[in-house]
């Protein structure tokens, strides 16, 4: 009995292990593909959607260099780039960082049963509080990142692939974040009041903002020149 | 006719006060852009505020030409009324002034005519005016600040908005607002001339066309429920900066700003049609009293 017992507990114990080895085995292996990246340039359409913004698609290129250099550049016009937006590059969320993997377990998000692993950084003056990787086993590539940070609230991606999911990166990205309200002071635009009307909001709620870019092309490590960042 | 207006204007441009309109508009447009040339960042960072915590933005790219027209225009079009005044006002009491007004009367042409050539040329002042605003907030602060996309800062109910307007859809959007400012100064130039009938010297109908406009305009930006719901529908002042309205660009329900699309053209119509019926009815009564002025006494 009590042998059967301590087995019982050594079996628990064992699969517990391998279970958290995996995940850390499957973050190190999507970090592994992404690591084949060391610089690309990506020419992309911006859309922005901020309630108190309305600012049209733009073309943009982003600029990527290892390990953790993001730079967006509007490619005519005037952008307004979300500053969270620079940590698209998922490969550099985990790098040079000392972290903890907890496994979340598994979500079935169309069709596909992603792998769930929770990002810990042991440094507790970290910016990023918590990262949280939902991840495609079979393509090792990184489908949804949760992220909250001390200063500046949490913000999601959503990642789609394409062509260039070989190397881990995205054709689409989605990007969730949030925004405070924007208020000037009434009566330093003097402005025309031609009777269109906005439906009331509550006041100085946080609101969420979304933006969204859709590459067209890469050039992966091809070098880029210092001076773009 | 023409004879007529040829000499109203030549009259107009002997004027020295004519040129302190001119002058002043190039005194305010040139202070305004070495003001942002110098350090328009710290004005924008104003503007932008709290949308620098979650936005990249190049500020220098923001501060163009287009936007450095916008900014001017918006505070110039408070003050040029008074210089429309200064000219319009002198139009008849000006002539009766200089004892003018019944010799001019005496000439085979009709009041109707002469108060008609007189308003005519206040207009043509008026449309210079305006060109030399156009040459000098326009297409100088292009030569200096370049040509970019335009932001437009704007409050619209409880909220407050930025609208991005590409720059290849900026330039009929001026022509449409400076045309509609000829109009919105029209207003001014007939409520001077009316007031012009009325006096001896040329200091009474421009102070009045000016404290008229003052007050107005102060009642007009009174944000205060019961003052813009019984009082501003009423008040000329609230339609002068109708112009904007060509700048309130129309949004898609993505909120993707539609190209050369407006957001409110019923708006901006009927505010033309309001400004114009009130030039009819400051002119129609303009004539109505000139017609009947006692010159002998």
């Amino acid at each position: 009995m009590k042998k059967g017992l301590l087995l019982i507990l050594v079996c628990v114990y064992a699969n517990g292990n391998l279970y958290s080895q995996n995940i850390s085995q499957l973050v190190e292996a999507v970090k592994q593909k992404m690591a084949k990246v060391h610089n690309y340039e990506a020419a992309g359409r911006l859309k922005t959607n901020v309630s108190f913004l309305k600012v049209p698609v733009s073309d943009v290129t982003v600029y990527y260099k290892e390990p953790d250099q993001v730079k967006i550049k509007s490619s005519r016009g005037v952008s307004f780039i979300p500053k969270g937006v620079m940590s698209i590059n998922t490969g550099s969320l985990l790098e040079g960082m000392d972290y903890t993997i907890i496994d979340g377990g598994t979500e079935l998000v169309d069709g596909i049963a992603l792998r769930i692993a929770r990002i810990l950084p042991n440094n507790e003056n970290s910016e990023v509080v918590l990262s949280t990787l939902y991840i495609d086993p079979s393509n090792l590539v990184i489908i949804k990142v949760k992220t909250t940070t001390r200063e500046n609230g949490t913000y999601e991606l959503l990642l789609s692939y394409g062509k260039y999911s070989s190397y881990g990166l995205p054709d689409k990205l989605i990007f969730s974040f949030n925004t405070n309200d924007y208020k000037l002071p009434k009566g330093i635009t003097l402005d025309f009041d031609n009777g269109s009307t906005t439906p009331p909001s509550s006041k100085n709620k946080a609101r969420k903002g979304r933006a969204e870019i859709n590459f067209t092309r890469y050039r992966i490590n091809q070098g880029l020149p210092a001076e773009v960042f | 006719m023409f004879e007529l207006l040829r000499i109203e204007l030549y009259k107009i441009w002997m004027r020295p006060r004519t040129y302190i309109a001119f002058a002043a508009i190039t005194a305010i447009v040139v202070i305004f852009q070495f003001a942002f040339k110098a350090d328009g960042v710290s004005y924008m960072n104003l503007l932008l505020q709290n949308v620098q915590d979650n936005f990249e933005l190049d500020k220098i790219k923001v501060i163009n030409g287009y936007f450095m027209c916008y900014i001017i225009l918006n505070t110039l079009l408070i003050q040029v009324p008074i210089l429309v005044a200064l000219v319009a006002g002198d139009a008849i009491s000006g002539e009766a002034n200089m004892g003018t007004l019944r010799l001019m009367l005496t000439r085979p042409v009709s009041r109707t005519k002469i108060i008609f050539v007189k308003f005519l040329a206040s207009f043509i002042f008026t449309i210079f005016l305006l060109v030399w605003m156009a040459v000098t907030a326009l297409f100088l602060s292009i030569a200096i600040f370049g040509v970019d996309d335009m932001l437009i800062f704007r409050v619209k109910g409880e909220e407050s908005q930025i609208m991005q307007i590409t720059s290849d859809d900026v330039m009929w959007r001026y022509l449409a607002a400076f045309g509609y400012a000829a109009i919105a100064l029209t207003v001014i130039a007939a409520l001077s001339l009316l007031f012009s009938v009325f006096a001896e010297n040329s200091i009474g109908p421009i102070v009045a066309a000016v404290c008229i406009v003052i007050v107005c305009t102060v009642v007009s930006n009174i944000n205060v429920p019961v003052i813009e719901q019984y009082v501003k529908p009423y008040l000329f002042t609230s339609y002068l900066v109708g112009w904007k309205g060509f700048f309130y660009i129309g949004v898609n329900s993505d909120n993707i700003p539609i190209k050369g699309s407006i957001e409110n053209w019923p708006a901006i119509r009927n505010s033309l049609f309001i400004l114009m019926a009130h030039i009819g009815i400051l002119f129609g009564a303009a004539a109505w009293f000139f017609n009947r002025k006692d010159i002998l006494s």
